[in-house]
């Protein structure tokens, strides 16, 4: 991506700062809406997010009555008021939520265009070999560079452990979106590398987001 | 300025505020007046002359004095409770410096310890007889509420705190002294940390419900389960000013209030709640959930009242006295001359000494005695219609089942297990010297006929056979369908967000599917019926103690209709059933706790047809099968009378296992607070039926009181499974074959009694 298409992206993330999830029937049934277009409605709270969001729907079929709350907070937009009451498809659009994008959501957005992720391969916890355990502690954060051939993670798997040899362009590791020890699933990612050159560029746009954005 | 008139007026200030605290209020007395007072001769005392200062004081020390008197005359229990919580009540380590002569703490000092709120100390206390100084060693444990540390969390004690008092018991047992335990606890802090709050008060109630050594408890401050972890005792006093209460008042004005979680409850609630829980000293010696009260001055004894704690000592040495005396065989005239003994009249002195050691054959009778003493508690407070011609056929009854069982697996029995054992013996010396000489010669024949290889057959095929298979072939007619598959309509499974289970329809799912997912296996609440009809033999349910009932055992406002209610709803008049059982011929006795009757609630009649029923399983030799349905824990309207149900049901149980019983919970649904932390959770053999919880406190307690949100999955099945308060998980579809399983393995050869 060149420099002058991250600019236009941030102009147009400033521009609308908004994400919008679309909110679909999740099978067949009577729409009965329980909320209005414009109103501000609550994600899941809570520490292990098990308090339910603003509830949005009541669907019912065979007499049996599923709630169905938000799932990120946000304002209801584009609610198809003619829907309330009506039978439904599966998968029928009802309502968007536009949320507003935090400053690290848009951070992690951009970063995901720029930078070079690496994905779990299976499901299991990822370990840094000690090599790379020792640089990162060593040196400053952004500056450990990885090369083709080089094993970059250790895959733990039912205490068997493979190494995970890196074979894309060279660059640095600039984001580690993983924690040891914890699990996790196939196709999640674990890194973000950034080419050497783009470096500072990336580093100066996290920069003005993190400086500007409200 | 001397500093006696500073001294004056400090303690005039504290004595004050004291009232303030208890009335909650400045308006009762003038009290916000007199307060003013104070504090506005405190700021002159260097400015006025001294007799005028002395003249206020005298004033001011008659008003408090006077107010004092007034309060006291007046107390209401809310107030009780404000005493009992203030800084200035007195505390165990006050007990400790003042009662005893020399202590040595216990695992751990102040902060430095397991458990700040629970202590135990090795104690000695004396005692002058005729000018000579006896000394006796005592273990001192109870909760300590401290002067405000933070670390002492109140007297609320932890799981690993109450671990911490059934090791020191047990030291005290090995080293028969004597234990005094000091109950200062608003309940037990309610998380389920290994190995849970309500595991550890059932191991620590099945341990003392035996513990070979005399046990006293004063109670101060006695809050449900928390207070009866180390209240099991011989003999129980209580202070005057102290309270004694299934649930904390707030916490019973919230449930009945239904208060929602964050709101405050109403005061004039709170005030109605305390009345009605029979919580005081007053109110619980007729109620016989304790023994004696122990005087306090007014207004309830303070950290600095020496004169009470003096006359404390006292009584704590009378009451270990009594529960030893009990014990001897000559005992008339000392224990005469303790009944005699007016404490202030004596000026706290003993005219005799008694050795608190005990003989084995002692130790026996303090454990009968022990138990007697519990099983009377809550009796009486239930409704138990029987005719005189039907009292004498149960009598007669159980004397003939005594004596048919006592015969039948006592004496033949135990004479044919000898037998056995001798010929087991023999026949197995005698085939070591056969196979010397006949080796060869079945070598050879087994060469010749190749009966080896058919020999393997049949055992495969007698194993075949026991696996359970002839279950599945087993004719049962028409099978029970639950009343809730007569809904024409579909249910999501809680769990379809997370597993995409799709919509259940409600009569495949209560019908077909016995209320089980069939993707994730989460299964739905079944009504108790069902589980009568399948997972007992056909026609092998015979109930019996049917006619013993549930009552408003203390009068509590309201109750009667409630109860009234649920007999209409249930047609039956208590939440437990006891009856004769058969699961693939295992004939077994089952004690089962149903949701459709106050919850499951346990009053004084569960209580009791629940010991009941285990000694008919004692009497007939008989595995015990506890199938809690559903417990919601101690029924609050029953107040104490309900509490001590929890000693008194295990009691119960230990003795029915002590004496070769093979004792096993099932828990299904919701399963919580006192039940379990008592008989239930004491059982060796614990199991859960899936998607069942189990716990001490609900989410909204815990959350109130450790100011900490608990995860959605904190009281699961599997949780307990993994802190290993449960053995097994079984699905309620398995649940006939599993239970049948596990008397065959838990009870082996001595299913009908070890």
């Amino acid at each position: 991506m060149s420099e002058l298409d991250l600019d236009q992206l941030l102009i147009h993330y400033r521009e609308d700062p908004y994400e919008d999830f679309v909110v679909e029937t999740p099978n067949t049934g009577w729409v009965r809406f329980m909320a209005d277009d414009g109103m501000k409605v609550e994600g899941p709270r809570g520490t292990w997010q098990h308090i339910p969001g603003t509830l949005l729907y009541v669907l019912e079929r065979e007499r049996n009555r599923i709630p169905i709350h938000a799932h990120i907070n946000g304002t209801i937009s584009e609610l198809q008021v003619d829907l309330n009451g009506q039978f439904v498809e599966a998968n029928t659009h009802l309502m968007s939520i536009r949320h507003p994008m935090t400053k690290d959501e848009v951070i992690n957005k951009i970063l995901k265009q720029v930078l070079i992720t690496f994905n779990a391969p299976e499901r299991a916890k990822y370990f840094f070999p000690p090599e790379i355990t020792y640089k990162l502690e060593k040196k400053k954060h952004g500056t450990v560079l990885v090369r083709p051939g080089e094993e970059i993670l250790i895959m733990s798997l039912m205490k068997r452990d493979t190494p995970l040899i890196y074979n894309g362009e060279p660059g640095i590791i600039h984001t580690v979106y993983f924690q040891p020890n914890i699990t996790l699933n196939q196709g999640e990612p674990l890194l973000g590398i950034c080419p050497p050159g783009k470096l500072n560029y990336i580093r100066k746009i996290v920069q003005k987001i993190q400086n500007e954005w409200a | 300025m001397t500093p006696e008139i500073n001294k004056r007026l400090s303690q005039i200030e504290l004595n004050v505020q004291y009232l303030l605290d208890i009335k909650e209020g400045a308006e009762w007395g003038n009290l916000g007046d007199l307060m003013e007072k104070v504090r506005r001769l405190k700021e002159e005392i260097y400015d006025r002359p001294e007799e005028s200062i002395e003249a206020d004081l005298a004033a001011m020390e008659e008003t408090v004095s006077f107010l004092e008197d007034r309060a006291e005359k007046s107390l209401t229990p809310d107030e009780i409770v404000r005493i009992v919580r203030n800084p200035q009540r007195i505390t165990l380590q006050n007990i400790l410096e003042n009662v005893y002569d020399s202590y040595t703490e216990l695992g751990g000092m102040e902060d430095c310890n397991i458990d700040p709120s629970m202590v135990v100390a090795k104690a000695t206390i004396s005692r002058r007889v005729k000018g000579h100084v006896y000394v006796h060693q005592v273990m001192v444990i109870g909760h300590e509420k401290g002067h405000g540390e933070e670390y002492r969390n109140g007297g609320c004690t932890r799981p690993w705190g109450n671990e911490k008092a059934l090791r020191y018991m047990e030291v005290a047992e090995t080293e028969g002294i004597p234990i005094h335990f000091y109950v200062f606890t608003p309940g037990a802090f309610p998380i389920e940390d290994y190995p849970g709050a309500a595991q550890q008060i059932a191991r620590n109630l099945y341990a003392l419900a035996k513990l070979r050594v005399p046990i006293v408890s004063l109670i101060s401050e006695g809050g449900s389960g928390g207070a009866e972890a180390v209240g099991m005792s011989d003999i129980r006093l209580m202070l005057s000013h102290g309270y004694y209460s299934v649930i904390s008042p707030e916490g019973a004005a919230a449930i009945e209030g239904k208060i929602k979680e964050g709101e405050k409850v109403p005061k004039d609630l709170l005030t109605f709640c305390a009345e009605q829980l029979s919580i005081t000293a007053q109110d619980n010696l007729p109620l016989k959930t304790i023994d004696r009260i122990v005087q306090e001055p007014v207004l309830g004894a303070r950290r600095d009242d020496f004169a009470f704690l003096r006359q404390l000592r006292y009584e704590m040495i009378r009451a270990t006295d009594e529960v030893v005396l009990k014990t001897k065989s000559f005992r008339t005239f000392r224990a005469y001359a303790i009944k005699q003994e007016k404490a202030a009249e004596r000026n706290y002195e003993f005219d005799i000494y008694i050795r608190w050691e005990l003989t084995e054959g002692e130790e026996e009778r303090l454990l009968r005695l022990r138990s007697l003493k519990y099983r009377k508690m809550g009796q009486g407070f239930y409704n138990e219609s029987v005719t005189w011609p039907d009292k004498v056929f149960k009598k007669t009854e159980d004397a003939v089942l005594k004596s048919y069982y006592g015969l039948r697996y006592g004496l033949i029995r135990h004479h044919h297990k000898q037998v056995k054992k001798v010929i087991e013996e023999v026949s197995g010396e005698g085939s070591v010297f056969l196979r010397k000489i006949s080796s060869p010669l079945i070598s050879a024949y087994d060469f010749i006929a190749n009966s080896a290889a058919k020999k393997q057959l049949r055992i495969m095929a007698a194993s075949s056979t026991a696996s359970g298979a002839e279950e599945v072939t087993e004719d049962w007619g028409d099978t029970y369908v639950s009343p809730l598959a007569n809904e024409d309509r579909t249910v999501s499974c809680p769990n379809a967000r997370k597993y995409g289970c799709l919509d259940l329809w409600v009569p495949d799912l209560y019908g077909e599917f016995c209320g089980v997912c069939q993707n994730c296996g989460h299964h739905f609440p079944l009504e108790y019926q069902w589980y009568l009809q399948n997972l007992f033999d056909r026609g092998s349910i015979h109930e019996f103690n049917g006619h013993i009932g549930s009552i408003n055992a203390i009068g509590y406002q309201g109750f009667e209709n409630k109860i009234r209610r649920d007999v209409i709803k249930t047609g039956r008049t208590s939440a437990m059933i006891t009856f004769h059982a058969r699961v693939e011929g295992i004939s077994l006795i089952v004690a089962m706790l149903f949701n459709d009757f106050r919850n499951g609630t346990v009053g004084a009649a569960e209580g009791d047809k629940f010991v009941r029923a285990c000694e008919k399983a004692r009497i007939m030799r008989r595995p015990f099968l506890a199938y809690i349905h559903a417990t919601g824990g101690i029924r609050i309207q029953e107040g104490t009378v309900g509490v001590v149900q929890m000693p008194k049901c295990t009691m119960a149980v230990r003795e029915y296992i002590d004496s070769g019983g093979l004792y096993i919970v099932v828990y299904d649904n919701n399963s919580y607070a006192g039940p379990v932390a008592s008989f239930l959770g004491c059982s060796p053999y614990q199991f859960a039926i899936r998607s069942s919880k189990i716990g001490f406190a609900g989410p909204r307690v815990i959350r109130e009181t450790t100011g900490e949100d608990i995860p959605p999955d904190y009281h699961s099945a599997q949780k307990a499974l993994a802190r290993g308060h449960v053995q097994g998980i079984w699905d309620r579809r398995e649940f006939r074959y599993n239970l049948y399983k596990c008397l065959l393995t838990m009870g082996g050869s001595n299913l009908y009694y070890r």
